[in-house]
């Protein structure tokens, strides 16, 4: 005799607390993990952040940020990403309902969008290296390649990983783990903003300060 | 650029005796292991039932394993240490150099706290959290069988570097400029850096799937204050491995960065800033003590309610406490360097803060103590762990509390008191903790108890061996002796650094009692059979279960209504004086399908960070791209449960009753 | 009898730390100040600790499953007025401990200098591999892995490495304080009798760590007036390039003297590992915190 089987009997009557419900179904499961994963990903984030800000003025008689920034570019490069924001929730909404063109339509716009940030990303990063602006140049330049370079990383994997999903959609249709995989997938794609927004702040507003 | 990279011949010390006896030493345990295994036909077996395994208390045990095994290696070294400080004093020189003494005290730090102390308390949380849950697995079951593995993978490459290069000779925080490249320029502080990048991304990932399981997969009806204590120190712990092994990951990044590609983060020079290392290496580090440290509370909170025969004492209050030291820890990271010259009212600060983790700590001591009054106190080896454990950390937390006072820590900083210190509240508080868990939890893995004698007997070994080896250790820091010293001038330390060298010896016969009382219980597993699936007459859902447990834990989820629902449940059928009769309908059940890909991925981390190690970029890619393709081999399978049909369950269920004695 | 053990070995290390070197046989304001507040805050605890220890084992040992005279109570689980007990002894303590934290820090605060009639000399010292160089700013003279100062007399420290982070530490005179390149931290001390005290790195910085201890002689007024003008009167040259000869590694270095020292040459040390031509830069890497 289980001992589970007598405790069963315990209780019959409704659950009220939400707590007390007992496992999560498998969709809300993977998307509580990706969320705390998010959340480590964020404080690791927020590291390369403090050792920036430490570093920010350690430019060591090189290129500072004020000379080096271009507002324009930052500006494209942020519009670009939150676009990439919009038509990756539009494709979220093609999901839910479950239309695969639009999906599909989706996830190019987020595609094509995320690839022109990263395109003018290594342009602005190519420009500072031809003006000796390298990261081995000063404490300032390492700190700073590391931060942006870190989330370029980020958006580049985010890319490959929308290009194997949109493989697996192909392949698989709109199963319950390709589902859940998309879920991250937007979940991610979102916080690369919310990190891009404060690179933006912490490191082109800022650094631009008098 | 060679094909191999900076590897050659000359990496082997060949010319260093004790390195190469110790490499060969190795070399034969693991052939012999590995042959023995072959030739007994248990490869299939060890791959099918434990390799490929993502069953959690697989996972679980496998980490101890590890730990165990590692436990031996990091006391090697300790134990080398206290007999060359002990004999290298006047003008003597010991038997160890400088640069061999430096990789051992690096080493040893690095073992102790990454490969033992870690893989023990995940290792508990891993087999027990589930369990005491009533959960049928963790929430990722496959990510947590990386998870160990790569934890594996660390350990390897750290033991790579006694036979291949060297280890850092930096002391195991690696600060700079000393592990800059200008300085060290070996590969020892790579080897450390690699092994714990690998290893941090497994302790990153097992702390993501404890939090979600803790969370989200709980038996129904248990609320959040219905959890057992051990599962909310769990919780506490790996909410801190979510929130502080990445930023150790971004700081090893920085430090690779500055060796591989020639960035300034922490160098000297071109406006690099060494503090921000030591600041941000605590901000992970003092959390870090926590993670450890809280799960082993858990342990002895159980041990105490368990064995005195009632409620945990305050439950509330320990709750209370566990969140509260949870996240006191990030508040309190500059008491690791009082002397890096801030002002006083930014030492002021961080010496209160530090004190005031105190107070949560003091209450749990307190309510412990209330757990055992008014109760029926049995003797067994994890009470004894556990008595032990709280006459010695409150003398620890009281060096630590002095240490918290920025003037005394001033005049005993970087010194063998603050090694006697860490010492007397980590063995405690974590290692004392650990093998009281072992103790009590060893007959729910494996359906036998443990011999009690040479359980005993390790007991007072390790307690009687602890207080020796490190109580001189306060003496000669407040003596003005530093740590990690090769040898030194003063006679006057050296009896006391001999004592503490007994105590070492004292420490190594436990260490024997506890292999003996392995082999003892193996030998004697029918006289010590557990049959009833509650061997201590427990508490909490683990016990409601059979001794070991089937790969689903529970043939139905137990319904929750109350603390300590397994103790309740007794009471209820006690009270009724009959077992209760209702048939359950039983179900199928749907498990994890056993996967290589923790393997498989860890192999290839393994091949990444050693060609990274030795500067060997095309194997660095063959790394790289492996761990890839495994991973999308992992992603595009199909099937990833297989079912347990309801007979099966319903045969194994009623071949193995949980008894209440009435 | 575990608390026994312990208190008698703090008791053992209190007298035998009374008759050697270290930290419990202070020779100076500061170490003694930093001695009394080790010993009044592990008076307070151990206050707290041993009733504790006592009682765990008593209690223990009283409720034993064998005892049947002990009074089994499993529903003893919560009372309230033990929460406000167990909450409250800690953190009343810690309010203590932590007063006393609060204002030593502030008195003893390393770079506060000392009060005195007698005005300080200032010294800067230098942690290189793996050897200590002192220089006297104002007296010209410079001397290596030996300090000597007078009886007395408050001596200010400026502090800064050539490279590997040390910790520059006289037990019985003063607390320690870390030497880190680019930086300037400051740390003061008093000798208040004569005498040859233990100086070290505290700060373990690479395979010559062992060998980095130097002795402090702290002499009478006209003792020290002596060695400095016999320090100044022979010896080598203390300059850049003196100096480089000096930062190359090497340990157990026999103490010698300079007999003159360049003019700013401290802050060229601490300058050569910013490397900066950089004002902003220059200020930068000081101000975090181990200028202040």
């Amino acid at each position: 005799m289980n001992v589970a089987v007598e405790m069963d009997a315990v209780r019959h009557g409704e659950l009220l607390d939400i707590s007390e419900a007992g496992p999560a179904p498998k969709r809300i499961i993977a998307g509580f993990g990706f969320w705390i994963f998010l959340l480590s990903d964020i404080v690791m984030f927020s590291a390369l952040f403090a050792g920036y800000a430490v570093l920010a003025k350690a430019s060591a008689g090189g290129l500072t940020g004020a000379q080096l920034f271009d507002q324009r570019n930052v500006a494209m490069e942020t519009a670009l990403l939150l676009l990439s924001s919009y038509s990756c929730g539009m494709m979220s909404l093609a999901i839910n309902s479950q239309r695969y063109l639009a999906t599909f339509l989706g996830a190019v716009v987020t595609f094509l969008l995320g690839a022109a940030f990263l395109a003018l990303e290594l342009n602005e990063f190519q420009g500072m290296i031809a003006l000796g602006a390298t990261p081995e140049r000063s404490a300032f330049l390492s700190a700073f390649f590391t931060l942006v370079g870190s989330h370029g990383l980020h958006v580049t994997v985010g890319l490959a990983w929308l290009v194997l999903m949109m493989v697996q959609l192909s392949l698989r249709g709109f199963q319950d783990v390709v589902l859940r995989r998309l879920h991250c997938f937007s979940l991610f794609w979102h916080a690369l903003d919310i990190i891009w927004v404060l690179i933006f702040t912490v490191v082109y507003l800022m650094g631009v300060l008098p | 650029m060679t094909l191999l990279g900076k590897l050659d011949w000359s990496a082997v010390p060949f010319d260093q005796p004790i390195v190469m006896g110790t490499v060969g030493v190795m070399v034969v345990a693991i052939v012999s292991v590995l042959s023995w295994v072959t030739l007994r036909g248990y490869v299939r077996y060890l791959w099918r039932e434990w390799i490929t395994s993502v069953d959690h208390k697989r996972i679980g045990v496998m980490y101890i394993v590890l730990a165990l095994v590692m436990l031996l290696r990091g006391f090697a070294d300790g134990i080398m240490m206290r007999t060359q400080q002990g004999i290298a004093a006047g003008g003597a020189q010991g038997y160890l150099p400088p640069e061999h003494f430096d990789q051992i005290f690096s080493a040893h730090g690095t073992i102790m706290i990454f490969f033992v102390a870690m893989p023990l308390v995940i290792g508990l949380m891993n087999f027990v959290v589930p369990l005491q849950l009533g959960a049928r697995d963790v929430a990722f079951p496959t990510m947590n069988s990386i998870s160990f593995w790569l934890t594996a993978s660390g350990v390897l490459l750290t033991n790579l570097s006694l036979a291949i290069g060297e280890f850092a000779k930096t002391g195991w925080f690696a600060y700079p400029p000393l592990s800059e490249l200008q300085f060290s320029p070996g590969v020892g502080v790579d080897y450390y850096l690699w092994s714990l990048q690998i290893s941090g991304v497994g302790t990153l990932l097992s702390g993501v799937n404890f939090v979600t399981t803790i969370l989200k997969i709980r038996a129904p009806g248990m609320s959040y204050m219905r959890m057992p204590v051990f599962c909310w120190t769990a919780l506490a712990s790996n909410l801190l491995m979510v929130a502080a092994f990445p930023v150790l990951t971004a700081l090893f990044a920085m430090l690779l960065l500055d060796r591989y590609l020639g960035f300034h983060f922490f160098t000297v020079d071109a406006g690099g800033n060494a503090m921000m290392y030591v600041n941000l290496f605590w901000v992970w580090g003092h959390p870090e003590v926590y993670i450890l440290v809280l799960p082993a509370f858990g342990v002895y909170s159980e041990v105490a309610a368990t064995f005195s025969g009632k409620s945990l004492f305050g439950y509330r209050s320990m709750v209370l406490a566990t969140m509260a030291i949870c996240v006191l820890s990030y508040t309190v990271w500059l008491h690791h360097f009082f002397t890096m010259g801030a002002s006083a009212s930014v030492n002021a600060f961080f010496g209160i803060t530090s004190m005031i983790i105190g107070v949560p700590t003091g209450v749990k001591v307190f309510n412990w103590l209330f757990t055992m009054y008014g109760g029926r106190v049995r003797f067994t080896v994890p009470v004894l762990w556990t008595i032990g454990f709280m006459v010695t950390f409150v003398f620890g937390g009281l060096t630590g509390v002095l240490l918290a006072l920025p003037a005394v820590d001033w005049q005993v900083h970087n010194s063998v008191f603050l090694v006697a210190h860490f010492h007397h509240v980590i063995i405690p508080g974590v290692l004392f903790g650990a093998i009281a868990g072992y103790n009590y939890w060893f007959p729910k893995a494996f359906g036998f108890k443990l011999d009690e004698r040479w359980g005993k007997a390790a007991f007072w070994c390790w307690f009687i061996g602890f207080h020796l080896a490190f109580m001189p250790l306060y003496v000669t820091g407040l003596m003005g002796m530093p740590r990690r010293l090769q040898h030194s001038d003063v006679l006057a330390w050296q009896p006391w650094l001999l004592v503490a060298e007994v105590g070492a010896i004292v420490i190594f016969a436990g260490i024997i009692c506890q292999i003996v009382q392995i082999v003892v219980s193996i030998r004697h597993r029918e006289q010590l059979r557990d049959t009833t699936g509650d061997p201590w007459n427990g508490r909490t859902l683990e016990w409601s279960t059979a001794s070991p447990p089937p790969a689903w834990n529970f043939a139905v989820l137990p319904r929750v209504d109350g603390l300590d629902a397994f103790w309740a449940h007794k009471q209820r059928v006690l009270a009724k004086q009959e077992l209760p009769v209702q048939q359950h309908a039983y179900r199928s059940i749907e498990v994890p399908k056993n996967s290589p890909v923790g393997f498989v991925t860890a192999f290839f981390a393994v091949v990444t960070g050693f060609a990274l190690i030795w500067h060997i970029w095309w194997m660095a890619g063959f790394g790289v791209l492996g761990a890839v393709a495994t991973l999308l081999a992992f992603m595009f399978r199909t099937k990833d449960e297989v079912e347990i049909p309801a007979d099966e369950v319903a045969l194994f269920d009623r071949a193995h009753p949980v008894e209440v004695s009435l | 009898m575990r608390s026994i053990l312990l208190a008698s070995v703090l008791i053992g290390a209190s007298l035998l730390g009374g008759c050697t070197e270290g930290v419990l046989n202070p020779k100076g304001p500061i170490a003694l100040a930093e001695r009394q507040i080790l010993i009044n805050a592990t008076g307070i605890m151990l206050a707290i600790v041993i009733p504790v220890v006592i009682a765990t084992l008593g209690v223990a040992f009283w409720f034993r499953a064998s005892n049947e005279r002990a009074h089994y109570r499993p529903d003893f689980t919560y009372s309230g007025r033990i929460e406000l007990l167990v909450w409250s002894v800690p953190l009343m303590t810690v309010l203590l401990v932590g007063t006393v934290a609060w204002v030593s820090s502030y008195d003893l605060d390393p770079p506060k200098p000392i009060a005195s009639s007698t005005k300080a000399i200032k010294v800067q010292a230098v942690s290189l591999d793996w050897k200590w160089l002192f220089i006297y700013p104002e007296l010209g003279v410079a001397s290596v892995n030996h300090l000597t100062i007078p009886v007395g007399t408050p001596v200010s420290f400026e502090l800064t490495s050539s490279g590997v982070m040390n910790s520059f530490f006289v037990p019985q005179l003063a607390g320690q304080i870390y030497t880190m390149a680019g930086m300037v931290t400051r740390l003061n001390m008093r000798a208040d009798y004569a005498g040859t005290y233990r100086g070290l790195s505290a700060n373990f910085s690479g395979d010559g760590f062992a060998d980095m201890h130097f002795k402090v002689d702290a002499t009478p007024s006209e003792r020290f007036a002596q060695w400095v003008s016999s320090t100044s009167s022979a010896g080598l040259v203390l300059d850049l390039k003196t100096y480089a000869d000096l930062a190359r590694p090497s340990a157990a270095v026999t103490p010698f003297t300079y007999h003159s020292v360049a003019a700013g040459l401290f802050d060229s040390i601490r300058m050569s590992s910013t490397q900066s031509d950089d004002a902003l830069c220059r200020s930068y890497p000081t101000s975090m915190r181990a200028e202040r």
